[in-house]
């Protein structure tokens, strides 16, 4: 039971990253079509510009936040000069250019900042927790809360304010959201906006758990992407059960079946789930996107 | 007049065949150094891997972020297959890429149901799979740090140095693009095309769409298998790395840029990934900023790909 627990835990706080990151894809991808390769590099730079800033003299919060608004304004020019200039793109064209994006955002990344792994300090103390006989960090809990309010947060912005609305009516259909007079094209810009803000914020709350580096944005993005494909893409429910799922899938498989294979386990149950359920698992009807 | 030679020789269907012959020939004589020839080789093998992905990505319209796992098939099948099964490498060649047609044939019914984003992300589920049983099977296959391969030996003759596998793999890549073009105008590749502009249309037409699509999956796997043993018997050594995911998406970016539906593209695909990087190691620190930003900016301007929009370009232009 204690170790039940213990991977539980591990499993929830690595999924919520994985969530974050796939709720990222969601966005940029309902309201662009774009699939953002690039994605896990906004979690890269959460958390490396947090520690190179931190140890520049800045205290964590402050570090914390410029590191997001750094973020926010690289996926405002990722949008701005690689996006938009190819608005007319085929999809593949497209995350070609995400792809480019994110081998330039590392090469960035590695100059600006450094080469090496770095840590921050877990926010509220490293003394485990101990529960039910398993050992949590109050780190993990930070992350899992910290995911779900962001959740909360979307929610709300999506549901209940206009720039919300206007977002959900360009991914629903951006012809006709276009007709009632939405200015779509500002809409994709602020949703790159939000999923960097989002990334960066997971990349913060994550790095006093698992380390950071210039080059952790590329297995974040595979994850993401594959974690947003399980829940069926376009669908932030879908993106968030995903990524929770994916992390569990991988802290099980690696405590109960073989840690060398975790990966291998995750991407089976996929493989099984896109063959029963093509559409992914919360994926609504077919939509053919034309 | 020579004008129009040049117009009706780049109209004709051989026309990327002879190109590729023509570099072929031509390139061992102007070339200054054995540098030179053994990055032609490295392009003359992505090239026959990205060349099977265009016609299963550029003619029938189907997408795979995992080629390199059939690659890694084609690499580990030589190392493996006479090192520990006593296999000589040539049997050991050709059951790598029955092998890897094989997989394709079994995965691709399932997979190939799925459409766009759901088949890219089942086809790099596939490929981690077989990179990590060539990560994790350390005994047969050395594990992270991969394991050497032996010389390829046929008969008397050994296949060894650049020069030697300057010829193979050439050779390899035009034969492999005469296949190719032969099959784009025979009935299989009209079926590819028509399942590359709508599935329904082409299935209220009669084309098996299933069926169709398991071949072009199957020929783009063999191809990988075919240049993956290659590049393992080149190199004297093969990692994980060769089957990485990392590769999968390089093949795609390769193929993209090139041009997509173009037998020729495959190859200026393969050389300008494969050469660039070589010259921007001039650049030391600044290499990958200098990739990223070049390939954002061919992908913005060439967005059909290099061929294709330069052919585009030419045509375009009053004679």
């Amino acid at each position: 039971m204690p170790e039940f627990l213990q991977f539980l835990f591990s499993g929830l706080t690595v999924g919520a990253i994985y969530a974050l990151v796939a709720v990222g894809f969601t966005l940029i991808y309902s309201s662009s079509d774009v699939i953002n390769f690039a994605q896990g590099e906004f979690v890269m730079i959460g958390g490396m510009g947090t520690y190179v800033l931190a140890a520049a003299g800045l205290s964590l919060p402050v570090a914390a936040v410029l590191a997001i608004v750094i973020a926010v304004a690289v996926g405002l020019l990722l949008h701005r000069l690689a996006i938009e200039p190819a608005r007319d793109a085929s999809a593949v064209t497209l995350i070609i250019i995400t792809i480019g994006a994110s081998i330039l955002l590392r090469g960035v990344a590695g100059v600006a900042f450094d080469k090496n792994f770095h840590s921050l300090p877990p926010f509220l103390g490293a003394q485990p927790w101990l529960v039910g006989g398993a050992a949590i960090l109050p780190q993990s809990v930070i992350v899992l809360c910290g995911a779900g309010l962001i959740v909360v947060l979307l929610w709300w912005f999506m549901n209940r304010t206009r720039y919300g609305k206007a977002t959900l009516a360009t991914s629903a259909n951006r012809m006709a959201a276009r007709l009632v007079g939405i200015d779509t094209s500002r809409v994709v810009m602020l949703s790159f906006a939000i999923s960097a803000a989002i990334g960066a914020v997971g990349g913060v709350l994550v790095t006093p758990i698992v380390l950071t580096s210039y080059d952790v944005g590329t297995l974040l993005a595979l994850k993401g992407f594959a974690a947003a494909m399980l829940g069926g893409i376009g669908n932030p429910v879908g993106a968030v059960g995903g990524g929770l799922l994916l992390g569990l899938l991988e802290a099980f498989g690696a405590g109960y079946v073989s840690s060398s294979y975790k990966d291998a386990i995750a991407f089976l149950v996929i493989l099984g789930v896109l063959f029963a359920m093509p559409q992914g698992l919360f994926g609504g009807k077919a939509i053919e996107r034309l | 007049m020579m004008r129009s030679a040049i117009v009706r020789l780049a109209g004709s269907r051989y026309a990327s065949f002879m190109s590729i012959t023509a570099i072929l020939l031509l390139l061992p004589l102007v070339a200054p150094s054995p540098f030179y020839l053994r990055i032609a080789t490295l392009v003359f093998i992505f090239a026959l891997a990205v060349l099977g992905l265009n016609l299963l990505m550029g003619f029938a319209g189907q997408v795979s972020l995992g080629h390199a796992g059939f690659f890694g098939i084609g690499a580990y099948a030589v190392a493996v297959g006479p090192a520990h099964l006593g296999v000589p490498a040539w049997a050991a060649l050709l059951a790598g890429a029955a092998l890897a047609g094989l997989l394709a044939l079994v995965v691709g019914r399932p997979i190939l149901r799925l459409k766009g984003h759901y088949l890219a992300v089942a086809t790099l589920g596939m490929g981690l799979l077989i990179s990590m049983v060539f990560t994790n099977e350390a005994r047969w296959t050395g594990g992270p740090d991969g394991m050497p391969v032996a010389r390829l030996a046929l008969f008397v003759w050994t296949a060894r140095g650049t020069q030697t596998w300057y010829w193979i793999s050439g050779a390899t890549l035009a034969l492999g693009a005469l296949i190719a073009i032969n099959l784009i105008d025979s009935p299989t590749g009209r079926a590819f095309r028509a399942i590359h502009d709508s599935e329904t249309a082409a299935a209220v037409l009669g084309v098996d769409v299933a069926r169709y699509k398991l071949v072009a999956f199957v020929l783009s796997a063999v191809y990988a298998a075919v240049a993956g043993a290659y590049l393992a018997l080149f190199d004297g050594l093969v990692t994980p790395i060769t089957a990485g995911f990392l590769r999968s998406i390089e093949f795609v970016a390769m193929a993209v840029m090139g041009g997509l539906g173009s037998i020729f593209g495959s190859v200026v695909g393969a050389a300008v990934l494969t050469v660039l990087p070589q010259l921007l190691t001039v650049f030391h620190d600044y290499e990958q900023i200098a990739l990223g930003t070049i390939m954002i900016l061919f992908m913005i301007f060439l967005r059909a790909g290099i061929v294709p929009a330069l052919a585009a370009f030419i045509e375009r232009k009053p004679p």
